[in-house]
């Protein structure tokens, strides 16, 4: 157990510094170019990364403004796009914070959670002591965040110098950065569910688009949550 | 672009910022009433791998924006290369991602 606070510091800044911040700086590189592209400016690029701070919302949002969608419905598919923060929320706060120590700076630290910074407290805040997590996290989501904008100026400047090819592979890293990723997480609880929502997300995405993540959430998580306490139950009768 | 459809896109984005951080804030405030081992905890972690693993499979099948333009066979290959090295290769997280996206940027160039 970490119990001294140069400690979790030092190791917050070990984990993010690697692989985190360097996909963050190359997949939002893959989203400023985007930006730049489709004609809005640098301004609208970095609000979006820090406000929305979760890519497929942020392309959400520029894919259906330049298709010329309303304003009520761009609105409505980001959120939409974003629903998975809810759950990554619920199921993060409680690790990270003693038992019912809500403070006000929850509602402004939330704002910095993304996969990343989710997976990586998952999984490393068992080792570290209560009362240090959150300096964990703080420290970590910070790296990630200064990755992320710095990501997003560098493809938006540097677009004209990108080939094709090369910005198609930014943006196509993240999903199979996002998969790699929780599969390190190597737990069967975590296993079941991302394999059962896979094909319930393609399965919604085509009869229901715009209610297709929760209730890729609702059915599949349900579904996972059912077949492995099947499954601990089977091993526990054995 | 005119100083009222800078203003327009302006709000337009904040609106987004807002209708998304709606989630983290409401995540906030049911957080506090819920034990870290209890059942209720256990499914909304279900809930939220399920969603990202429905959300990737999307983001490889069904992509919106740039990558709609590539082929699916390519987006999928390159997955399965990526995820495979992943595998059999030590779970190396960059080394994985580096040879998928590599991979991807070879076959969207050359074929």
């Amino acid at each position: 157990m970490i119990s001294n606070a140069r400690e979790v510091t030092r190791l917050a800044m070990r984990d993010a510094v690697g692989f985190p911040s360097i996909t963050l700086l190359a997949s939002m590189t893959g989203f400023g170019s985007l930006v730049h592209e489709s004609g809005l400016p640098l301004g609208i690029a970095i609000a979006a990364t820090a406000g929305i701070w979760g890519l497929p919302g942020q392309l959400t949002l520029v894919e259906m403004h330049v298709a010329g969608a309303s304003t009520f419905f761009v609105i409505l598919g980001v959120a939409l796009a974003n629903a998975r923060f809810l759950p990554m929320v619920v199921s993060f706060m409680p690790l990270m914070n003693a038992e019912g120590s809500r403070t006000r700076w929850d509602f402004a630290l939330v704002q910095m959670l993304s996969i990343n910074s989710w997976a990586a407290g998952l999984k490393r805040f068992p080792e570290i002591e209560r009362k240090f997590r959150r300096r964990y996290y703080i420290v970590f989501a910070v790296i990630c965040m200064s990755a992320g904008i710095l990501g997003t100026v560098i493809g938006y400047f540097g677009v004209g110098l990108m080939p094709r090819p090369i910005a198609l592979g930014l943006i196509f890293m993240n999903p199979l950065f996002f998969a790699v990723l929780l599969a390190g997480v190597q737990s069967r609880p975590s296993m079941i569910a991302l394999i059962v929502g896979a094909p319930l997300g393609i399965m919604f995405h085509l009869v229901v688009p715009d209610l297709d993540l929760l209730l890729t959430g609702a059915v599949g998580g349900s579904l996972a949550f059912w077949l492995n306490n099947r499954l601990s139950h089977r091993e526990s009768k054995q | 672009m005119t100083d009222s459809s800078g203003l327009a896109l302006a709000l337009l984005t904040l609106g987004a910022i807002a209708g998304t951080y709606i989630w983290r804030g409401v995540g906030v405030m049911f957080a506090a009433r819920i034990k870290s081992d209890g059942r209720v905890f256990q499914w909304v972690t279900f809930v939220s791998y399920a969603m990202l693993g429905g959300l990737i499979a999307r983001m490889v099948i069904l992509p919106i924006g740039p990558l709609m333009e590539t082929p699916l066979l390519f987006r999928t290959l390159a997955f399965i290369i990526g995820v495979g090295v992943f595998f059999a290769l030590g779970r190396r997280v960059l080394l994985a991602v580096f040879i998928g996206v590599a991979s991807f940027i070879v076959l969207v160039s050359y074929f």
